[in-house]
């Protein structure tokens, strides 16, 4: 029995209670197993309220949305003020706001990640550039839209554009790019490196051709999850390049641009009498969007994970 | 005598160079944006009076800019949203990390980055749909827009950093005191209860401000659910009517006002604030984990 190991000074007024009369878990009313049962009870039933609302929401909305999916509702252009007609230019929009999001961060996000796992000393300076992240990260994104229409669109000119807007979203998704990065990197094992260099090859040629292919599964997973929630992101955009509606396609990086979680906004809240079918054809869309990169994500993540031989 | 090569030398210079400047951009990106805040809305500090700005309506259109309307909006807002992600995000947390079979995991965890993936439109138009009008027949009000509906969505939305944020620092804790624990013959839920969340009590802190930081951010769901109606509360039933917070004012009003103008550099102060806000969360939590480590750093060594 465990309260007679010597562990407890017997001085201590804790040691009074480690006798098998005072055993404050014996004076209950109810057995540790059975408190144990109902805990872990209480747990399971908070993890099922937390989770089936999640389930709720992506059946309600297939089966709502089902009826006005087809191939014409994607490739169409909207028509009749938006109440008939179809998404292809919002769909479009969103795939070049994602475009440009990816290619101002990707690069930049990767090289700060490189930067901070493998070349950054361990300072003050470092510190500052961890916390400059966390912040980042934080910062609420209608925030971010307001940074975009100070720099982006007033101070440099871009105008409401598709290019402030991926800039915008950019910074946005730099943090998350970052931290997923970093933390792809630094699963690479040590060892991986000092062979590299003690066959010779010099940091920045052990980083290119031995860390940062080991580490592509991972920095894939965070740039497709940084990307996923550019796309779905409104805020940062409503005042920066996304339009109410365009009778067509942008042209260059300097239109403005429909982009699908702001028109799923307009046409829930700010035009009367939409139609039901569209709005949630739009959700739905939407959803497969986003299921689609979060499916891709978690296959190339689980595909290298069963992979990986360190 | 051999050539010798100096390609890789400049290479290596030049690929250092470059990567350490991205590696300092975080840094440039946060003073941008202080930057561009403070230029465009510091303005309004002395462009106003203070008896408007620190008054209790907001009527821009007639020169009323009280922001007290708003920012308790936000915090109401912000409040509900904790007591319902709360209990449920740690719970989850807990019952993941700990207690949960390897199925289980596998089923929860990805269900719980969809939460995290959603776009908040989707919640916000969900909100409008089905959840509003469910709470306006069930609590018979005349609106089912108010706070109380907003703060079920923002706990939906923080649920997922809660929950991820929550589980890390559970994992952080030492399988040895599992052990120990469970050698001295405690149960399972003794453990998990009175032992690992203890130990990850600054992880599970962290975890709450960052859920409650982002909850405080969000903006297009509360915007859509809210009811979007700047008034001051006069008693505890606020909660079940409609508010509007700083970022949902910031968001529908934007679009309409000219560069420059009065109203426009009132909204980039309350930019301010809500980067103040959440540069107070985000170094807090910073500060709260990185003790953490260095403590359990120290308890291990």
């Amino acid at each position: 029995m465990f309260w007679h190991l010597p562990s407890v000074p017997a001085k201590s007024p804790a040691a009074k209670g480690c006798f098998p009369e005072d055993n404050p878990l014996q004076k209950r009313m109810l057995a540790p197993q059975q408190v144990e049962k109902i805990g872990i009870g209480f747990l399971i039933l908070i993890s099922l309220i937390t989770v089936l609302p999640i389930i709720l929401i992506v059946v309600y909305i297939f089966i709502q949305g089902a009826p006005a999916f087809s191939w014409e509702f994607l490739t169409s252009m909207p028509s009749n003020g938006m109440k008939s007609g179809g998404l292809w230019p919002a769909i479009i929009g969103t795939f070049y706001l994602t475009l440009g999001t990816a290619i101002f961060s990707v690069p930049l996000g990767i090289a700060a990640a490189v930067y901070i796992a493998e070349y950054a000393p361990n300072n003050q300076w470092t510190r500052l550039i961890r916390i400059a992240i966390i912040n980042l990260a934080g910062i609420p994104s209608v925030v971010y839209g307001l940074f975009g229409l100070g720099l982006f669109v007033v101070f440099l000119k871009f105008g409401t554009s598709i290019l402030a807007a991926s800039l915008t979203l950019s910074i946005m998704t730099l943090p998350v790019i970052i931290s997923t990065t970093e933390e792809a990197l630094r699963s690479v094992p040590t060892s991986f490196r000092v062979i590299s260099v003690s066959l010779g090859a010099t940091r920045w040629q052990t980083i290119w051709k031995i860390v940062l292919p080991q580490a592509v599964p991972g920095i894939l997973t965070g740039v497709i999850l940084g990307l996923e929630r550019a796309a779905g992101e409104t805020a940062p955009i409503l005042f920066t390049g996304a339009a109410f509606f365009l009778p067509r396609l942008p042209q260059s990086p300097f239109d403005a641009t429909m982009a699908l979680p702001y028109h799923l906004f307009v046409i829930s809240t700010q035009v009367p009498g939409m139609p039901i079918q569209i709005q949630y054809g739009t959700v739905l869309v939407l959803l497969f969007f986003v299921l689609g990169m979060n499916l891709a994500a978690t296959t190339i993540r689980s595909r290298a994970r069963a992979k990986r031989q360190w | 005598m051999e050539k010798i090569r100096i390609r890789p030398v400049w290479k290596e210079i030049l690929a250092t160079r470059v990567i350490q400047i991205c590696g300092y951009s975080s840094i440039l990106f946060v003073l941008l944006i202080l930057f561009f805040l403070l230029s465009e809305g510091l303005p309004a500090v002395w462009t106003t009076d203070m008896t408007s700005l620190l008054g209790t309506r907001w009527y821009p259109t007639e020169a009323f800019f009280g922001i007290w309307p708003l920012i308790f909006g936000s915090v109401i807002v912000t409040l509900g949203a904790g007591l319902v992600s709360v209990p449920l995000g740690i719970g989850t947390a807990v019952y993941i990390s700990e207690i949960a079979p390897r199925w289980a995991k596998e089923v929860l965890k990805p269900l719980v980055e969809i939460l995290a993936g959603l776009p908040s439109v989707v919640l916000g138009f969900l909100g409008i749909l089905v959840l509003s009008p469910f709470m306006r027949r069930l609590l018979d009000m005349p609106t089912g827009l108010t706070a109380f509906t907003g703060s079920i969505l923002l706990g939906m939305i923080s649920i997922p950093t809660i929950v991820s944020v929550g589980e890390d620092a559970l994992n952080t804790v030492p399988k040895s005191y599992r052990e120990a624990s469970m050698a001295l013959g405690a149960t399972c839920w003794q453990t998990s209860w009175g032992i690992t969340l203890p130990a990850a009590k600054s992880g599970v802190i962290t975890a709450v401000l960052l859920g409650l930081g982002r909850a405080m951010g969000e903006t297009m769901a509360v915007m859509m659910v809210t009811g979007n109606a700047p008034v001051l509360p006069h008693s505890l039933q606020a909660i079940f009517m409609p508010v509007r917070t700083m970022t949902a004012t910031i968001a529908s009003e934007m679009g309409e006002v000219a560069a420059g103008s009065v109203h426009y550099s009132v909204l980039f102060l309350i930019g301010i604030i809500l980067f103040i806000i959440s540069l107070v969360v985000n170094v807090l939590a910073f500060t709260l984990s990185s003790r953490k480590i260095t403590r359990s750093e120290r308890l291990l060594s």
